[in-house]
């Protein structure tokens, strides 16, 4: 009964609701995007595009505007600029990412500074680069909801053109797949989960929401649609678990409770660890290569 | 030759970053054929398959498929070298699905008419055995099973390789080419199928494409493979010696007549001891 009466507590509050809701879909968006970006070995460029749209998350602070334009903003800038580069060299590839990453997260250097110095909003850099789920404002939620239809939905539109890509882009391009196209809207989604991510934990975590699931998804998974399920299953326990468990650490830490981003990458941890454990002494696993794996 | 060529390439001539890679490459196949692309590496094999698949623009000549330029059908693709990730969820079945459905947008709904398909083309590429192993953790030569069932589940007129054999044992490239000849006779598709070694393919071929330094000579292969046709085409005296069953092209002398790609490599088409 008690139980039941906390929980009725625990939904009727309502920076609890919109973490809810604004978590379980970037949960959602991430898991799918998610999934399809590590099959694509574009991690490295998900974790780009994220430390860049800290400097949108904080400008959107120093202006008043609404956070998740700002991180939307530049992840999407970047998300272009990359795609544009047209380099298709792995080495190269990262190198620009890498370079482009930096320059993101020196300009929430400077944005974050100002914000601190200009307008007095000293929290501002915890809550851009870490997340902050219980003081997402409501007012976000119908932007959020929105990115979420549209994140899923261009995935969903171009999953197997992009799944051809990922065997081989020759083999999309013999099949009249416009692979360059396919790759642009696989960079948009990949935006609008960044964007989303980024509000819930921090630009600096969106990877481990980003990544961590879909790649805890495919160590155990032996088709695409599984992944994407187990990947979404994993995200969306993490962050409800997460927002639970911050609720219910008012209560039993001393202070205010702990950070609700902190719960949600150590779930997600948590499940990669789990998988990998599953993967290597699974019945299936261990099926499909009958020892020796190793020898040569 | 009746009806319409699967394939007719006219005159081709493609030229990379200024270089002339193609010169005046002409040669037809007609449905069911099998046809050997043969060159030593930088003759210029890759570059005529890609032409043909339509990624690199003609700088003269035309290419022509089913009798109709730039409009082509469904080609069936086998790519070179393809690095499979073993972490990638797809099963050999999926592959294969998606050889079929792969360019459509939006979900894919389960289709029995597709399973059917599919299943049938996994049988006929002796591939039904592994169907539902990871495509990354199959031998070479699984996978060259997969990704010819991938090609031709649409049924192409035509089925261009690259370099399939390279990197399968013997017995594996003998069992690919047995299965390409019968594919190709029994779903009337042109098979051209590069490598650079003749050898496996000797039995199988009805025609042959020999390339070197963007030249070609094409034709049957005992119209093709004589000391004077390829002596004309390389420039310079080669011989061409059957031994034991095998055709070795071997470069006279390998003296200061001889092009530089070739004096890397003396020895064309012979098969490694």
């Amino acid at each position: 009964m008690s139980i039941l009466l906390s929980a009725i507590e625990f939904l009727h509050n309502e920076p609890v609701r919109v973490a809810l809701i604004v978590g379980g879909g970037a949960a959602l968006v991430c898991a799918v995007v998610g999934v399809a970006t590590v099959m694509q070995r574009q991690s490295f460029a998900g974790h780009a595009l994220a430390d860049v749209s800290s400097a949108g998350g904080s400008a959107a602070y120093l202006l008043g505007l609404n956070p998740l334009l700002g991180f939307l903003g530049l992840a999407a800038a970047a998300a272009g600029v990359l795609e544009w580069s047209e380099i298709r060299e792995a080495r190269e590839r990262d190198l620009l990412t890498g370079v482009v990453l930096g320059a993101g997260l020196g300009l929430a250097a400077l944005l974050l500074y100002f914000a601190a110095t200009v307008r007095n909003a000293s929290g501002a850099a915890l809550t851009v680069l870490f997340g902050s789920m219980f003081t997402i404002p409501a007012t976000i939620v119908p932007l959020a909801l929105a990115v979420t239809v549209v994140a899923l939905t261009v995935s969903a539109l171009v999953h197997r053109p992009l799944l051809v890509s990922a065997v081989s882009v020759d083999l999309a391009r013999a099949q009249g797949i416009r692979v360059r196209a396919v790759s642009l809207a696989h960079a948009l989604a990949l935006a609008l989960a960044v964007a989303l991510a980024a509000m819930t934990v921090g630009a600096i975590l969106s990877t481990a929401l980003l990544i961590g699931p879909a790649a805890a998804a495919l160590r155990v998974a032996r088709r695409p649609a599984a992944a994407v399920a187990l990947a979404a299953a994993i995200g969306l326990g993490a962050t409800w678990g997460g927002i639970i468990l911050a609720y219910e650490s008012f209560y039993w830490t001393p202070g205010r409770g702990w950070p609700v981003s902190f719960f949600i990458v150590a779930l997600v941890f948590a499940a990669y660890l789990t998988a990998g454990v599953l993967a290597t002494h699974g019945p299936r696993r261990a099926a499909a290569h009958p020892s020796g794996c190793e020898a040569h | 030759m009746s009806g319409t060529a699967a394939l007719s390439v006219e005159g081709a001539c493609v030229a990379l970053g200024g270089r002339s890679v193609l010169r005046e490459v002409t040669f037809g196949l007609e449905p069911g054929e099998f046809c050997a692309l043969i060159g030593s590496n930088g003759s210029g094999k890759t570059t005529l398959l890609r032409a043909i698949l339509g990624f690199l623009p003609l700088a003269a000549g035309r290419i022509r498929l089913n009798g109709v330029v730039g409009a082509p059908g469904p080609i069936g693709y086998v790519p070179q070298k393809i690095a499979l990730d073993p972490a990638l969820p797809l099963r050999a079945r999926d592959v294969v699905t998606l050889g079929l459905d792969g360019a459509r947008l939006g979900l894919s709904w389960p289709s029995k008419a597709r399973r059917i398909e599919v299943d049938r083309m996994l049988r006929a590429v002796g591939a039904d055995g592994f169907a539902e192993q990871r495509i990354g953790l199959l031998s070479g030569g699984q996978q060259q099973r997969v990704l010819v069932a991938h090609a031709l589940v649409r049924r192409p007129k035509l089925l261009l390789l690259d370099e399939p054999l390279a990197n399968l044992d013997v017995r594996s490239s003998a069992e690919i080419v047995a299965l390409l000849r019968r594919l190709s006779r029994e779903y009337g598709a042109a098979v051209l199928l590069s490598a650079h070694d003749m050898n496996p393919l000797l039995s199988a071929m009805d025609r042959i494409v020999y390339l070197a330094n963007g030249a070609a000579v094409a034709g049957r292969p005992e119209e093709v493979v004589r000391t004077e046709v390829l002596s004309s085409l390389y420039g310079y005296h080669v011989d061409v010696v059957r031994v034991h069953g095998r055709v070795v092209v071997v470069a006279a002398e390998a003296g200061e007549q001889i092009h530089e790609a070739v004096a890397r490599d003396p020895v064309h088409t012979a098969s490694v001891p």
